[in-house]
């Protein structure tokens, strides 16, 4: 008979960039059970809302995750502009949807480094994290920061992108594309990375389903949910959107469904770039909103659906704002990935579901 | 000059950043800014570390396991603390759970302020680090080195809330309550 220890994972540990913790319980070499414990990045940002009034708090909105930074303060803003109801610019729409998509493209090419160098491959890490850095470089342009944009304002956005400008960021990712061309023939072409991948962490469609996953995780276990698909926003102006899925539910679908998310992005951006119309980026927001109002409001982030809930009292200060990441859906589906899993895939199985940790905590 | 610092090897721990100040140490290691090419390697373990990047403020939760990762460190070490939040808790200074800069666990060396630091701010950053990292070794070397002042670790009941500690007024509020009674 086999003897049962737990081992503790985390929360320093080399592939986690964040703190998590997780107590495995192992049979030999297997994982029986998984018990997470997070609260280490816990800040209690939620709260601030009550010091800082609905204008200054999409500030904070942007640092509860770095990566996915733009998505927040953009899911805040449209909450906020429901609660109250503004109606925001087109223009403003399209250049928020356009940041939106370049923080998804960072994002994607982010994780796809970090789970390369989770399976051993440093070169393709490090070239990943080249690339990202011509996505980044878009950014510091259009906007002046390179992570933390402060781009989105409650009422539309902080600045334009001129026509002109718009034209050579079209051209920076047809050559963006062509190198992560490449980048994909190694990620989902080649023997040892299929061979890490291929069959580790399977979740079945049914299994992704019960625990309620979102995002990339559940559109590689066959199920074609995304809220972009919903057409909010300048997402209504694109000529068609097709989630991606793949039906295989293992870490290499998941690679998968994100590798090509990427170029969809690309094409995305180019269509709006092309379709985006003149006119005002702001709209003037006065008032409070009404005590007792409430809204909600949902977006795809990169992670997968984020859900917004905003309560006024009358006062320049909300009265609650409560926020439900993609990973805390996400948890769930990952434990049951683990149970029975390798010791040695559980780094692996914990970065296929692509965990943001701050999100889930803030 | 010693060959200590000329390849420091850096381990990283986030505190409770909200990432934006991770991403940008990681960025620091990768081809763009590269500081591989100064010998400097990102490690995991910190008895190999002699430089120790924190990113974030620290809570009630995460302190004791920044004071564990630096009292596992060899001297000498230096810490270097990246981003607003862990130089003061930044933004999130008021947060009920946010117990402060990381200076409140550990004595902090270089301070590299931004929101988020940029790559440039940590190299500048960690290259200071390492006057202060030979200083130490030669103190070390004579020495003379004095063991490090840690600090008392608060905790959360600590934390000033608009001007008094969570558990005074969790006192007055008892107080208040006898007293009606
Ligand atoms: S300093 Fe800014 S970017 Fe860095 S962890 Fe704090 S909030 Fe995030």
């Amino acid at each position: 008979m086999s003897q049962r220890t737990i081992i503790p994972f985390g929360p320093q540990h080399p592939v986690l960039p964040e703190p998590m913790h997780l107590d495995l319980v192992i049979e030999d070499e297997r994982v029986v059970e998984a018990i997470p414990q997070v609260g280490f990045i816990h800040r209690g940002l939620e709260k601030l809302v009550t010091k800082k009034d609905y204008t200054q708090f999409v500030l904070v909105t942007e640092r509860i995750c770095g990566i996915c930074s733009f998505g927040h303060s953009l899911g805040y803003s449209e909450t906020v502009e429901a609660l109250m109801g503004i109606e925001v610019p087109p223009r403003a729409e399209f250049l928020r949807v356009i940041w939106h998509e370049l923080s998804r493209i960072h994002s994607h090419i982010l994780w796809m480094g970090l789970l390369a160098d989770g399976f051993g491959y440093e070169n393709l890490f490090m070239q990943c994290w080249r690339l990202r850095e011509q996505v980044l470089d878009i950014l510091e342009a259009t906007t002046g920061g390179r992570v933390i944009l402060t781009a989105c304002n409650v009422g539309g956005v902080e600045q334009d992108i001129e026509n002109g400008e718009l034209n050579g960021i079209c051209q920076t990712l047809d050559g963006l594309r062509g190198e992560y061309n490449q980048l994909l023939k190694t990620f989902l072409k080649d023997k040892s990375v299929r061979h890490r991948l291929v069959g580790v962490g399977y979740l079945s469609e049914a299994d992704a389903r019960a625990a309620g996953t979102v995002g990339p995780f559940a559109r590689a276990s066959n199920i074609p949910e995304d809220i972009r698909s919903l057409g909010f926003g300048a997402y209504a102006a694109l000529s068609g959107f097709e989630p991606i899925t793949s039906k295989d539910g293992d870490g290499y679908a998941r690679c998968e469904v994100r590798a090509l998310e990427v170029l969809q992005s690309i094409d995305i951006i180019k269509e709006l770039a092309e379709k985006i119309p003149d006119g005002a980026i702001n709209q003037k927001v006065k008032g409070a909103p009404e005590d007792g109002s409430y809204a909600v409001s949902r977006l795809e982030q990169p992670r997968g659906e984020c859900f917004y809930f905003a309560k006024g009292n009358g006062t320049k200060f909300l009265e609650r704002f409560r926020i439900r990441t993609p990973t805390s859906q996400n948890i769930p589906g990952m434990v049951q990935t683990l149970q029975g899993c390798d010791l040695a895939d559980v780094p692996l199985n914990v970065l296929t579901i692509d965990p943001c940790i701050s999100c889930t905590e803030r | 000059m010693s060959s200590t610092i000329k390849s420091p090897w850096l381990i990283h721990y986030d505190a409770s950043s909200c990432n934006g100040c991770d991403i940008e140490v990681l960025a620091c290691l990768t081809p763009m800014y590269d500081v591989e090419r100064f010998g400097i390697i990102n490690t995991g373990n910190p008895k190999h570390a002699d430089i120790f990047l924190v990113t974030g403020s620290v809570n009630e939760r995460n302190i004791s396991v920044v004071r564990q990762i630096y009292e596992q460190m060899l001297e000498p070490k230096v810490v270097i603390a990246c981003g607003i939040c862990a130089c003061s808790g930044g933004i999130f200074k008021e947060c009920y759970n946010t117990l402060g800069g990381v200076d409140v666990a550990i004595p902090v060396d270089v301070y590299a302020p931004g929101c988020a630091v940029r790559p440039e701010a940590i190299i500048d950053a960690v290259v200071c680090g390492l006057g202060v990292l030979e200083e130490k070794r030669a103190a070390l070397a004579a020495g003379e080195l004095p063991p490090a002042e840690l600090p008392e670790l608060p905790t959360a009941a600590d934390k000033q809330l608009d001007g008094v500690s969570v558990r005074d007024a969790a006192a007055a509020e008892l107080h208040a309550e006898i007293r009606d009674e």
